[in-house]
């Protein structure tokens, strides 16, 4: 039996090696986003207003990714993450005004720890008591956590209340400020790749893996010897610290981070970017990111409709919602190709 | 000595007396059947042996522990492995990754972020999915599979990580009577190294690779023991002649 078996086994390996060859798209729409975005400050150069509007697409991008973490990859409905990205830009503009610091290398991992602890926080609460959590107490957890935090820092006058903080000091890297621009726009794209490559490894390994099987059947990988809540607190903490990471380059950003940078609205945004663009891929909430705000910038820019166009956009949305599940992504990216596979692979197979 | 040691385990449903007093000895090394007709409580002593219910009162021990109240990842951990009654392959993925992910829930979440196991445990899957005839369907999605072959592919998920305990609900529910057939004759192979506790409604089946019986009846044990000793009490008779 065991020298059939494994002989069987060796040849049907070789008839999977020659499944192998379909195109793959994927990686096709992934590298024309990434020449876009990195062509986008030269190409806009002579336009600063779209080279800053560009910035905010890719600092949000990053909050879109944190979201589908949570959502399109681990199964966790989070309300919460602008919990995340609003308190740690909360905390790099109070650093800047006490503290008088804002070098980027002390200030953005700062805010990274900062979205991790208050992720861990809520992950330990949520995700890890003794009793199995339902996904309806952990959405409305962390919409809770959000709620509280944006009615906490609206009446404290040491943040700033509802008026929030402004005059943000500049992010620096030794004697060099970023002001908005194209230099900014370099390290928001920094950022973004390097989370986005660190993203990919994580949901393309044997712990992507569990993630994808956590999502469709928590019972089944519980039964199979998988601690199921703490591989969801994990990426749950890991979406909160790049959640902090954009927080932080927002408030840089804008100069300014107030209440709603905190609350439910925010988090909700980052849940239709996801959606639009197509959860469970990584690439899904860029394209949704910069489709909404792409959108949302020129219908607001349009007379004829310039009263109307939160309606038209979010009629778009419902439409996208309604009839394409699997978001933008998902009118070019098979289901399969977007499950993909899991772990190293031997080049025979 | 007992590999697994049921002893005087109730449990209650609001006002349902699923199993009442219900005392099972299961040797290492044995196919062990639960019988019963419908509603007898087999599914329901199944779980508790899983971990998916815990007993409202009486002990489960297994390999020497008391796993009464240990959790099912622990249970899973310490060697006993469940196929489910409703299949529950995880489609979307496909049959290879199927039995990866049950063969690789040893790992630390650290080696699983390497991917370090992969090239490793290429080999087990492979040939745990030959063992079921799945292994030139390991690109697949596990939700192209027919029924019947998603039970054989959830059968070798659970065998995969070499349990010393293996509990089968219905494995052949929904099966053609070819496909039973190949099912008995699949699992025989894995009896010098893996106890299996199977809960079945086709008797002939049981029969066929059973070596001990417990029937169960609205909750209670009504008798234990071989194949011919279960066939030939009457208590046994009355309900498959009264009422099966």
């Amino acid at each position: 039996m065991g020298v059939a078996t494994t002989r069987g086994a060796a040849q049907a390996r070789k008839v999977r090696g020659s499944r192998k060859l379909a195109f793959r798209v994927l990686p096709v729409v992934e590298l024309a986003a990434l020449v876009s975005l990195v062509a986008a400050p030269f190409v806009l150069a002579e336009r600063a207003a779209l080279v800053t509007l560009m910035t905010n697409i890719v600092i949000l991008s990053l909050f879109a990714i944190s979201f589908d973490l949570c959502w399109g990859f681990s199964g966790i409905m989070s309300f919460g993450q602008a919990l995340f990205f609003g308190a740690a830009g909360y905390v790099v503009a109070l650093v800047g005004r006490d503290l008088d610091f804002s070098q980027l290398l002390g200030t953005l991992p700062l805010a990274m720890l900062i979205g991790g602890l208050l992720s861990a926080a809520l992950a330990a609460f949520l995700l890890l008591g003794r009793k199995t959590p339902t996904s309806i107490f952990v959405a409305f957890g962390t919409l809770t956590g959000a709620y509280a935090a944006e009615r906490l820092v609206s009446g404290w006058h040491y943040v700033g209340a509802g008026n929030g903080l402004s005059s943000i000091k500049l992010m620096a890297f030794g004697g060099f400020e970023f002001v908005e621009g194209a230099a900014f726009y370099s390290v928001a794209l920094a950022a973004l790749v390097l989370v986005y490559a660190a993203s990919r490894v994580l949901v393309r390994s044997q712990l992507g893996l569990v993630l994808a099987g956590m999502r469709q059947n928590e019972e089944r990988l519980a039964f199979f010897g998988y601690r199921v809540q703490v591989f969801k607190a994990i990426v749950f903490i890991f979406a909160g610290m790049i959640a902090g990471l954009s927080g932080a380059l927002y408030s840089y950003h804008q100069g300014f981070t107030g209440p709603s940078n905190l609350g439910p609205g925010l988090s909700t945004t980052a849940v239709i970017y996801c959606l639009f663009g197509g959860s469970g891929t990584l690439i899904g909430p860029v394209l949704g990111t910069v489709a909404i705000e792409l959108l949302s910038y020129v219908l607001a820019d349009t007379d004829a409709i310039r009263q109307f166009w939160p309606v038209i956009l979010g009629v778009v949305l419902l439409v996208v919602v309604m009839f394409q599940p699997t978001g933008l992504l998902g009118l070019i990216v098979s289901a399969r190709e977007r499950i993909g596979s899991f772990g190293v692979r031997r080049g025979a197979r | 000595m007992a590999l697994l040691e049921i002893a005087a385990v109730t449990k209650v449903y609001g006002p349902l007396r699923a199993l009442d007093g219900v005392d099972v000895l299961v040797e290492a090394g044995t196919f062990h059947g639960l019988i019963g007709p419908n509603g007898s409580g087999k599914s329901t002593l199944l779980k508790l042996i899983a971990g998916a219910h815990f007993p409202t009162t009486g002990t489960i021990r297994f390999d020497g522990m008391d796993i009464t109240e240990m959790p099912p990842y622990q249970r899973a951990r310490n060697g006993l492995s469940l196929k489910f009654q409703i299949t529950a392959v995880l489609t979307e993925l496909s049959v290879y990754d199927n039995v990866l992910l049950a063969l690789q829930s040893a790992e630390t979440s650290w080696q699983l972020l390497r991917s370090s196991s992969r090239l490793r445990l290429d080999d087990e899957v492979m040939v745990a999915l030959d063992r079921f005839r799945l292994a030139d369907r390991a690109d697949d999605l596990a939700g192209e599979l027919s029924h019947g072959e998603q039970q054989w592919l959830e059968i070798a998920m659970a065998l995969a990580p070499k349990p010393k305990l293996l509990l089968l609900d219905e494995p052949t529910g929904g099966m053609s009577p070819e496909e039973r057939r190949v099912t008995g004759e699949l699992l025989e192979p894995i009896k010098p190294d893996c106890t299996l506790i199977i809960v079945e409604h086709d008797l002939d089946f049981i029969k066929n690779i059973c070596d001990r019986l417990t029937v169960l009846d609205q909750g209670r044990v009504i008798g234990s023991g071989t194949i011919d000793e279960i066939e030939r009490d009457p208590r046994v008779q009355e309900i498959y002649t009264s009422r099966v």
